[in-house]
């Protein structure tokens, strides 16, 4: 086994949503180029605190955080860290596909084109690279101009996936990505993260069992707020340590 | 009658009634049309467009008057469209939620409440004597962009408010600033929304009579305006100035007026039912 690197890391992280107290002391360090499932119970914190990597959360009034988000070792809530440049390095897919009411080719290319980038060729040879990523390339290469809007679901959430792609970035956050669409769809996505670790850090959250033993590595279930537990994905199948995990894994409760 | 006949019974009475009340504004807007279409289109006719005003009925025409509306439309989209669009953004995107903005939201929507006359006095004070513009129309223009002002604001917030969340934080998400993701996802998503409110409240703005007048703006102007420092005259205040003579030749003259300036009206309103239909079209979240 080769030397595992730390490419994500939390250490004290508590965060509030004005008095809400939403994340709870948690500490977590992510190796890269592997897949970690955040599970856990509706409301227990797992997109607030997949949101705080990239800092979504930023947006939110009253949102604070305190503690540390480590990514390759720097805190990303620095004063002197650009968001943007932050953003570059995480991408994030969302629950719901949200294409940009524009054409296909538009919306690979939309993050390259926010930092200036304008020549033709550059922009086409970036999109065939990520649509290709993305197991899009051959259903969309000769409607590039249609809008994305007329994609089917699975194809639209395949196309964020790519626009995500296009930035280069080295993270690639997931919330429930796969839960708006139909078994094939879901089929296809789960493939394509299995395709993707191997050049990126990516963590997902997912309400489904199934899917997080298939797709990852490590799993980390939350609980109201608390990161109750995290470890290999299989430990966490077979013998969780604690009953609270046992207990929603099982079915019990959730 | 047992109770559910009478209960039936009330429930078609009230129909009736409703029927009565959606009817009754369009039929006396029919027959108030067809009146003045009875009146008025056969004094309609080049000479009548082309013509300079008159005190004889016979060679009076409105040039002066439509070309005043025109400039005056112009003008006014000119001035208040980038003031009302920025408030919007701001207001809608930028501001924090605080009781400072929301102060500013309930008396944004109280100045759309206050009476067009208000306006006339305020731009008569401001733009006529302390900025020293005179009877103008760009005097007119700026009184008529206030009043239209908070319209525009209010559309535009609104326009903006139904570009889903999901869009920005796509955006975002790309590392998009804020001003790029109002600029490349939100502008373009509801422009045509923006575009239908700041058209109906220039269609408002051409009908008004009472400001310009406050303002200065005559009746008898005997050339078209050249330049925005120049002084007009408007339509409805044409039509205002005929009905008030004692010569039926006049009110005929205020008819054919009326149906010019309805005519734009309509036309205006037209292009914003049209764009806001399209955008309807085109955008499905
Ligand atoms: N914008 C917000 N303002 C206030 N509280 C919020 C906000 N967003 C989330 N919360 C609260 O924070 C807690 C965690 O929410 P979060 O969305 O992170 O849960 P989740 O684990 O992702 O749930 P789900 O599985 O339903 O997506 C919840 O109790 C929620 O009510
Ligand atoms: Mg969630």
């Amino acid at each position: 086994m080769n030397k595992k690197t730390t490419k994500l890391e939390a250490k004290e992280l508590n965060a509030y949503y004005g008095d809400f107290h939403a994340l709870k002391n948690i500490n977590i360090a992510m190796e890269e180029k592997n897949v970690t499932a955040f599970i856990g119970p509706s409301g227990c914190g797992k997109s607030t605190f997949l949101r705080t990597f990239n800092r979504m959360n930023d947006y939110i009034d009253g949102f604070r955080t305190e503690g540390d988000i480590l990514l390759d070792g720097r805190d990303i809530y620095a004063k002197d860290v650009r968001v943007d440049e932050l953003r570059k390095e995480v991408g994030m897919v969302f629950q719901k596909p949200n294409p940009f009411p524009k054409s296909i080719f538009e919306n690979v290319v939309y993050g390259l084109r926010i930092q200036g980038i304008k020549k033709k060729a550059v922009l086409e040879e970036a999109a065939e690279k990520s649509l290709r990523r993305s197991a899009l390339w051959e259903e969309v290469k000769d409607k590039m101009d249609k809008s994305a809007l007329a994609l089917s679901g699975g194809q639209q959430q395949r196309l964020c996936i790519a626009r995500a792609l296009a930035i280069s970035p080295s993270v690639l956050l997931m919330d429930e990505p796969a839960s708006a669409l139909d078994p094939l769809s879901t089929a296809k996505i789960e493939e394509l993260i299995y395709e993707l670790k191997n050049e990126y850090t990516i963590v997902i959250v997912t309400h489904n069992m199934q899917q997080a033993g298939r797709v990852s590595d490590h799993t980390a279930f939350f609980y109201m707020g608390e990161l109750v537990e995290f470890s290999k994905t299989k430990t966490m199948f077979t013998s969780p340590q604690d009953n609270r995990t046992q207990n929603y894994i099982t079915g019990r409760f959730g | 009658m047992t109770n559910s006949e009478k209960n039936r019974l009330k429930d078609k009475a009230f129909q009736v009634f409703g029927v009565f009340c959606t009817f009754i504004g369009l039929i006396v807007l029919a027959v108030f049309l067809f009146d003045i279409a009875i009146e008025g289109f056969s004094r309609i006719d080049w000479d009548f467009l082309t013509s300079l005003p008159s005190r004889r009925a016979s060679r009076a025409g409105i040039l002066t008057a439509w070309v005043g509306t025109l400039w005056i439309l112009v003008l006014t989209a000119i001035i208040a469209f980038p003031l009302g669009v920025s408030a919007g953004i701001y207001l809608e995107e930028y501001s924090k939620k605080n009781r400072w903005t929301n102060f500013l939201e309930i008396n944004i929507s109280n100045l759309a409440g206050v009476p067009s006359i208000i306006y006339g006095l305020l731009g008569l004070e401001i733009f006529v004597r302390q900025m020293r513009l005179g009877g103008s129309l760009l005097a007119g223009a700026l009184t008529l962009s206030l009043l239209i002002l908070p319209i525009i604001i209010v559309t535009t917030r609104e326009a903006i408010k139904a570009v889903p969340r999901s869009i920005r934080d796509g955006s975002f998400a790309l590392g998009a600033s804020k001003w790029q993701t109002v600029w490349n996802q939100v502008l373009p998503a509801s422009f045509g929304g923006i575009l239908t409110g700041i058209i109906l409240s220039l269609s408002r703005a051409v009908g008004e009579a009472a400001p310009l007048i406050v303002i200065g703006a005559l009746a008898y102007v005997p050339f078209t305006p050249d330049s925005p420092l120049d002084e007009f005259t408007v339509l409805p205040i044409q039509i205002f100035n005929w009905t008030s003579r004692p010569q039926a030749e006049f009110l005929t003259n205020a008819a054919g007026a009326i149906i010019v300036l309805l005519a734009i009206t309509f036309l205006l309103n037209g292009i914003a039912v049209y764009l806001r239909n399209r955008q309807q079209r085109k955008v499905k979240w």
